[in-house]
């Protein structure tokens, strides 16, 4: 239109013919040039269309098996990629089950298309399920596989993939059982010294001398940690040492089942030291599970309780430097025994002796001397003895498999499990 | 206005807790049996409503598990029901004569968080560690480590004095530990700076709004 008022205006302006003719033939060339272009837009539309239309190719060889050495209700299923997996067409697959071979797919998950695998978990166990996978194109179409089928999920009793840890669980089971009878038997069995441990009785015994209580805290940790049994084994011990002295022991708990724990150990120690009297249910009671309410509690019996000596063993978070500073603060002599990594450094700057990582788990065989404590003490240390050696040769056999003098590194399978 | 009282009342409380840097004193006392006291009755229903309503009561008396029904008497019913009992067998304690009843219920809780432990700790801290550890001895990063572990592991065997080559070995292995210690250290100390910014920055910015 814009080109017809402009013909126009060229034409009452009075311009030559020859102008005018050069002007309507190059608006004829444009004209023809545009719907040149709009036909060819149209081909390769139509191009386009025909080649997305094309059906996807859908992946082969489609099989579903139990996934192994787990406790049930999951299918691990597998196929071969679509010969369109690479034509940049494919968004991924998705994965269908039903119970029957025909009917009743219902979507199960979907993966990128770089994937061949997927766990279908959270299945019934011994159900049959047949299984299709389809390949999923950019434009969502979808292209089903053959049904695969019938597959069931089920636990297994064993895993396999951890034969290892049974190998490694029942040396140590059976190197325990060899060192309890030996020292049941009256074998001396060594244990190195363990220097914050020769300061255990010194600690209680000053205690006694200033007439000031002891307070032993275990921790803000449940029982199910290794370091929480750890420390109230020990706490049995100092417990029979505070009746012998009879000594004050205060023991604030962060939680209840510890705190019911400890009472019993507690008041079995003053049992056998010959003085159940002494034993007070009181002393040993719960404070709080809060982390920083159980500090501000603790902090407050040391500095109005003054005790002489602190003991901390077991499991301790962030609170730990601000308990061994108010303690520090009080001059009250602290030992500490720990396996949180993360806390030991403030418990080596703020308290006298401190018992690092397995040495608190020594600390109660050293202490007591009592077989059973001892064999597993024992029975760590062959353990250990026994890593330490697997660790020099699988080193040396990495080392000579790197440099190229053996062809494989045959050692580390050993130590995969699954 | 509420949002300025509580505000006010959070920074009282942060103020009466840094006074105990000075000493003990009758704020930090009120502070602290306020904290203790509200902790302890906040988990006490925390505990009710996490674990025993949905573990016990709920299944027992309303037989139902999350959200699937279960039958009087099924497995899941007596799963429920046992570790509950377990579970009241250690308020026996309150009862002198039957007291030793609780620790049947302590001894299976015990012995079964024990048990339960071994194999994943033989998996995840033994036989992996040893794994990830093997390192070939062809960069200087891999000897230190591989020199590191054997030192720790050294340090931490008992059974023997630590004198000649296991002595040795310790020795180093306590330097490494140190090491690791002092770095750790240092990382903590940071954070614990940050925790300190976010105090003041609480009363500085939130209560005051100085800065």
């Amino acid at each position: 239109m814009l080109a017809d008022r402009g013909l126009a205006r060229v034409g009452r302006s009075g311009m030559g013919s020859v102008a005018v003719v050069t002007i309507a033939v190059a608006l004829f060339l444009c004209a023809g040039v545009a719907l040149a272009q709009q036909d060819g837009d149209i081909e390769t539309a139509e191009t386009m269309t025909e080649e997305v239309l094309q059906p996807l190719m859908p992946p082969t060889a489609v099989t579903a098996v139990d996934t192994p050495n787990d406790r049930g209700s999951s299918i691990n299923v597998t196929w071969e990629h679509s010969p369109d997996s690479e034509s940049g067409t494919l968004l991924g697959y998705s994965i269908y089950r039903s119970a029957h071979p025909e009917t009743g797919f219902a979507f199960a998950g979907r993966v990128p298309f770089v994937q061949d695998n997927y766990r279908d978990s959270g299945i019934g166990d011994n159900e049959p399920t047949y299984y299709r996978v389809a390949t999923v194109g950019l434009d969502g179409r979808e292209s089903l596989s053959e049904t695969f089928g019938p597959v069931e999920a089920f636990p297994q009793w064993f895993n396999g993939d951890r034969i290892n840890v049974m190998v490694a669980v029942i040396i140590f089971v059976i190197a325990i059982v060899y060192f309890v009878n030996a020292a049941r038997s009256g074998k001396d069995l060594f244990i190195r010294r363990l220097a914050g441990l020769d300061e255990m009785d010194n600690a209680v015994g000053r205690a006694t001398e200033m007439g000031k209580p002891i307070l032993y805290i275990t921790g803000l940790s449940t029982i199910s940690d290794v370091a929480t049994i750890a420390g109230i084994n020990i706490l049995g011990e100092v417990a029979k040492k505070t009746a012998e002295y009879n000594t004050k022991l205060i023991v604030p708990c962060a939680d209840p089942i510890v705190m019911a724990v400890e009472q019993e150990v507690v008041k079995e120690a003053y049992a056998k030291a010959g003085r159940p009297d002494a034993y007070s249910e009181d002393d040993v009671f719960y404070l709080t599970r809060s982390q920083f309410a159980y500090v501000a509690g603790v902090n407050g019996i040391m500095v109005r309780q003054r005790p002489a000596t602190i003991l901390y063993m077991g499991m301790f978070y962030a609170e730990s430097l601000v308990l061994a500073e108010t303690g520090a603060s009080i001059g009250a002599i602290q030992i500490a025994g720990t396996d949180a990594v993360t806390q030991l450094p403030f418990f080596i700057t703020s308290c006298d002796y401190t018992l690092i990582g397995e040495e608190l788990y020594a600390a109660s065989a050293y202490l007591s001397r009592e077989p059973i404590l001892l064999g597993g003490l024992k029975g760590q240390d062959t353990v250990k003895f026994i890593a330490g050696v697997l660790l020099i040769v699988a080193v040396v056999v990495a080392t000579l498999a790197a440099t190229g003098v053996i062809e494989t590194n045959f050692m580390a399978p050993l130590f995969v499990t699954g | 206005m509420g949002t300025i009282i509580w505000t006010t009342i959070g920074a009282i409380l942060t103020l009466s807790v840094y006074s105990f840097l000075y000493k003990d004193n009758p704020f930090y006392k009120f502070a602290e049996h306020l904290v203790v006291g509200i902790s302890a009755g906040y988990y006490l229903v925390i505990y009710y409503y996490n674990f025993i309503d949905p573990n016990v009561v709920t299944p027992v008396f309303q037989l139902r598990l999350g959200d699937q029904a279960i039958g009087f008497g099924s497995g899941a019913w007596w799963l429920a029901l046992i570790p509950g009992l377990l579970g009241l067998l250690l308020y026996t304690r309150f009862f002198p004569k039957v007291a030793w009843v609780a620790r049947w219920s302590l001894g299976i809780y015990v012995g079964g968080y024990a048990g339960l432990g071994l194999s994943p700790v033989m998996q995840a801290r033994v036989i992996e560690q040893i794994g990830a550890n093997a390192l070939p001895l062809t960069s200087v990063t891999n000897v230190l480590i591989v020199v590191g572990l054997l030192g720790t592991l050294a340090y931490f065997f008992f059974s023997m004095k630590h004198k000649g080559i296991l002595g040795v070995f310790a020795r180093t292995g306590i330097v490494f530990l140190m090491v690791g210690f002092g770095a750790s250290f240092g990382y903590t100390v940071m954070s614990r700076i940050s925790l300190l910014i976010g105090r003041v920055s609480f009363l500085l910015h939130d209560w005051l709004h100085l800065v």
